[in-house]
């Protein structure tokens, strides 16, 4: 190219101009036609040095002659026209996805030209953008594009792209790619992501949650509650990929929750508690793998999991309560029998259930928080109901009883043992009343000791060391101390043995020596004792005198045991029974018929005691002695014979005398104490805090005696006020909510 | 002071030692001669013997003031003195009272007691009052509980006035229940306590698991079911 010779200096300059934004236009022309895929050979790098240089050698000269700004105005205004006038109308001209496709071409190529433009123009992009503070070449080409043609087509485009996402989601072939460019071009555009967000996905999460909350309001009718939550998982699924594939990552939690939201949330009562394939039927059919997949959808969803591990908690409870009140049922349809078969099967149920749900709650419900808390409720609800009169804590310990007791209902293996005596823990954290718990295994526990019926010291200690772990050492210490009082009774018994040898008695007998602080306290009587028996007693008092003088022994005759042989005509019988019966069945040794109060005052026991003894001999299952008149209740006025014709087909048997009902006093005792409990709880709070409100001492005192007795705040209230009465509280003057400890 | 000053100068500035004297003296005859009419009073009703003033002294003085025996304002009277036992007034105890309340003779001591009725039913005096009437009550030495029938009587004399509908629930209530022969004083401050935060019939802010006493949650219970 060669120069024009030069005109006049205003002209001059702007021929120059015109000359040099001529060739300018030459280049931009070429450009297009390459762009457009017209043939046309390429730049050479001499094409691009003169475009370079017009633009240089117009812009050095010195002002007014410097053309830099019309140069900056003439780029924009060449790519503006371009932009709307040729892309623009090309884009336009096209639907659907085809002018998507337009789109995503002429954007590519747009990208091409501003390149090069900003190349040829380059010049301006070192001093003159600086010096005005004005947007680089390469800027204003973009923001071209967004002004001139984005920004009219987008409502357009997004439309498009949300159609598209629609039927991607019902399933039909789309152009993902096609898709994922144009995000691109979107976000590119948008030189940054919150165009992105605030003009196209606030559009697609608005579409989607309309496009789910169809779907759900479908599905809900139509689908079985797993089915549905199928569908649901597979949409996650699929929304996921499809962010994947063409949607920008930022998009995705979006996404999800929308998802979440429309199809699991709003109708979620409504799904749970489907009447034939909600949860609850769930649980009932255990199915699994359903409940597992409902827990894992429903767990991202905040609180999402509060409806199911409510029904859940109502399963539970509703299943324990029934178990109760079967039992409740059997024992009112028992009246009068002490058959406690039922209740061991009640134990044993809920056991069953607690097993059974554990693996409910560990894997269905992945142990999460929820469900451990409803878990926890539903068996602190069962586990402390009671069947008629007998409360959850005795029925827990007659079960360990059974258990640990020879020949009891359970014939266990030594693993069962030990399995069984874990599991009644385990319910035991949930009873209210730990202590009357641990007062009527101490009882039972008693009874199993001294009558020999302990089937195994080991299991013994091992349940008293799960309780210790349960409930600490001073829950158990007095029961370990009962069962070393009769470690040490049976080493010591050979040593009595030995000395009973060498004296004339006659008679084999043992003596157990017990602590009284380990052991229950035990009624006794002042039993005149048959001679034999005395001399018994005379020579272990003589033996144990000698070994430790400082002891002083209390003989408790109720809890005894005798064998007498019984010389009966048919045959001998050896006859077990307790001191008692005993000692009134050996009065007929000196006489053939005795009268009630003849016996009563021979033998010094009381009323209540004689009545039951006569009646195990004379109107029971065997009848040793024979009764006029032979009526089936012992009255004061009754005699007795020995009856010489008594026999049985068994050379032994054994006559129990059944105990005194208990379960009362039981109650009562640990009513008491719970009493003074509390009273030293109050104080021993009060003396350290000096004052504290009846909220703040309240939840003080239940929670130190945890481990032993739910305390009922009335009684909590009543100790206060007691102790208010005592002078050892006042209530604060200037707040009569609190409370102060006196000195 | 002036080294030369002679008692008696015409300075009228100067205070003169007898003008004190007199000044001394007059208040001091003025307060024998208030002591010794508050102890005539006292002398018409006491009984020479024990120098008490005991039932039937009591008696005359309520009718001489044409009050009845149980009327509040002599329970007032009662806690003026600072009373130590019912039925009893001990010559201290008079003359506290009397001095207090600036009553000299029948009539002074007429008017003083509209006065000492405001001054007692100022709500932090009024509380003083209330519990100072359980405990006047009690008769024995170690005594700390009140028979219901002496409480509701009490409650009659002491907080009709102020919490009519309260009291004679309460009361009723009392009456026919089973549980509780006699009040102790922490529950008869209580039961003030709550005609004064409660608000009656309604019963809205009660709440049985504060600090209440068992037998106010009772009392409320039993209204609660009456009231249904």
């Amino acid at each position: 190219m060669t120069r024009k010779p030069h005109k006049t200096r205003d002209t001059k300059v702007t021929s120059e101009f015109e000359h040099g934004w001529n060739d300018m236009l030459k280049g931009i022309k070429k450009l297009k036609k390459i762009l457009d895929g017209l043939p046309e050979p390429q730049f050479s790098p001499e094409d691009h040095i003169n475009l370079y240089t017009t633009v240089y050698n117009l812009c050095t000269q010195k002002a007014p002659n410097d053309n830099s700004e019309q140069f900056y105005k003439k780029y924009k205004e060449e790519i503006e026209t371009y932009v709307s006038r040729t892309l623009l109308p090309l884009i336009r001209g096209k639907y659907d996805e085809f002018m998507l496709i337009e789109l995503v071409k002429r954007w590519k190529n747009h990208k091409v030209m501003v390149r090069w433009m900003s190349r040829f123009f380059q010049y301006l992009d070192r001093f003159y953008i600086a010096r005005r503070a004005l947007p680089p070449l390469y800027e204003v080409g973009m923001t071209c594009f967004r002004e001139q043609l984005y920004q009219k087509l987008h409502n357009t485009v997004n439309d498009i792209l949300i159609s598209l996402i629609s039927q991607d989601r019902d399933g039909e072939q789309i152009d993902r790619t096609l898709l994922k460019n144009v995000m691109d071009i979107i976000v590119e555009i948008g030189m940054g992501i919150t165009d992105y967000v605030n003009e196209f996905e606030a559009c697609m999460l608005k579409d989607t949650a309309t496009y789910y909350s169809r779907k759900a309001s479908d599905w809900i009718l139509k689908y079985s509650c797993p089915d549905y939550m199928l569908k649901a998982e597979e949409c996650m699924k699929r929304e996921r990929e499809r962010v994947c594939h063409y949607l920008p990552g930022i998009s995705e939690p979006k996404l999800v929750e929308m998802v979440e939201t429309e199809l699991l949330v709003v109708h979620a009562n409504q799904l749970l508690e489907k009447e034939q394939s909600g949860c609850r039927a769930l649980l009932r059919d255990e199915k699994v793998d359903d409940l597992f997949r409902i827990c894992s959808l429903y767990h991202k969803i905040p609180q999402g999991l509060e409806l199911v591990s409510s029904i859940f908690k109502q399963h539970v409870i509703d299943e324990g309560l029934a178990l109760v009140n079967q039992a409740i049922e059997t024992a009112n349809n028992q009246v009068g029998k002490e058959c406690g078969a039922h209740e061991q099967v009640l134990v044993r149920k809920i056991i069953e259930l607690h097993d059974k749900h554990m693996v409910y709650l560990c894997n269905c419900f992945m142990n999460l928080s929820p469900f451990r808390k409803s878990f926890k409720e539903a068996f602190e609800i069962i586990c402390n109901k009671n069947v008629a009169d007998r409360s959850s804590a005795e029925l827990l310990a007659t079960f360990c009883d059974n258990i640990l007791k020879k020949g009891g209902s359970e014939k266990l293996s030594d693993e069962a043992i030990e399995e069984a005596l874990d599991k009644v823990v385990k319910l035991l954290a949930y009873v209210d009343g730990k202590d009357l718990f641990a007062e009527f295994y101490r009882k039972k526990l008693a009874h199993r000791l001294l009558c020999d019926k302990s089937a195994s010291d080991e299991h013994e200690r091992s349940m008293l060391t799960k309780m210790k772990q349960l409930c600490g050492g001073q829950f158990t210490s007095k029961m370990e101390g009962m069962v070393t009082d009769l470690t040490l009774a049976r080493e010591d018994s050979a040593q009595f043995k030995r000395y009973l040898s060498i004296l004339p008695i006659g008679i084999d007998f043992t003596v157990n020596v017990l602590n009284t602080g380990y052991w229950p306290t035990y009624r006794t009587s002042d039993l005149n004792l048959p001679a034999e028996m005395i001399r018994c007693v005379e020579a272990f008092k003589e033996y144990y005198q000698d070994k430790s003088r400082k002891r002083r022994l209390n003989w408790i005759y109720s809890l005894g045991n005798c064998n007498i042989i019984g010389n009966f005509d048919p045959k001998p019988i050896e006859l077990v029974m307790s001191t008692y019966q005993g000692a009134v069945l050996l009065l007929f040794n000196n006489s053939d018929k005795l009268s009630y109060s003849d016996i009563k005052s021979q033998s010094n026991l009381g009323n209540d005691d004689l009545v039951r003894v006569l009646f195990t001999l004379s109107c029971a299952k065997y009848q040793i002695l024979n009764k006029e008149p032979s009526t089936k209740m012992i009255s004061p006025t009754d005699s007795f014979e020995f009856n010489p014709k008594f026999t049985d087909r068994m050379r032994r048997i054994v006559i129990r005398l059944p105990a005194h009902q208990e379960r009362k006093k039981v109650v009562e005792d640990v009513d008491k104490d719970r009493r003074y409990i509390i009273d030293a709880s109050i104080v021993r709070i009060m003396k350290s805090r000096k004052i504290l409100s009846h909220q703040q001492l309240n939840s003080q005192i239940v929670e130190q005696l945890r481990q032993l007795f739910k305390p009922d705040f009335k009684l909590i209230k009543k100790r206060i006020e007691d102790l208010i009465n005592r002078e050892y509280l006042e209530r604060d003057r200037e707040n009569p909510t609190m409370f102060r400890y006196l000195a | 002071m002036r080294p030369d000053r002679k008692i008696g100068s015409s300075n009228p500035m100067s205070i003169k030692a007898n003008d004190v004297d007199l000044f001394h003296s007059a208040s001091n005859k003025a307060l024998m001669q208030m002591l010794g009419q508050i102890d005539e009073m006292f002398d018409n009703y006491a009984n020479e013997k024990t120098n008490m003033i005991e039932a039937a002294g009591i008696e005359e003085l309520c009718s001489d003031l044409k009050m009845r025996a149980d009327d509040v304002r002599m329970l007032m009277l009662a806690w003026k003195m600072k009373g130590k036992k019912q039925g009893l007034i001990t010559q201290d105890e008079w003359r506290r009272g009397m001095k207090a309340l600036e009553a000299t003779s029948l009539e002074k001591l007429e008017k003083a007691l509209p006065g000492l009725e405001r001054e007692v039913r100022r709500p932090l005096i009024f509380k003083d009052f209330y519990a100072f009437a359980f405990q006047y009550n009690l008769t024995e030495e170690l005594q700390r509980t009140l028979d219901i029938y002496n409480v509701c009587l009490l409650l009659k004399i002491v907080l009709r006035s102020q919490f009519r509908p309260q009291v004679d629930s309460f009361i009723h209530f009392l009456q026919i229940q089973k549980e509780y022969m006699v009040l102790t004083l922490d529950q008869w401050m209580e039961f003030y306590r709550f005609c004064n935060e409660i608000s009656f019939p309604e019963l809205d802010q009660y709440d049985e698991k504060l600090a209440w006493p068992l037998l106010i949650d009772s009392f409320v219970e039993w209204l609660r079911q009456n009231n249904n």
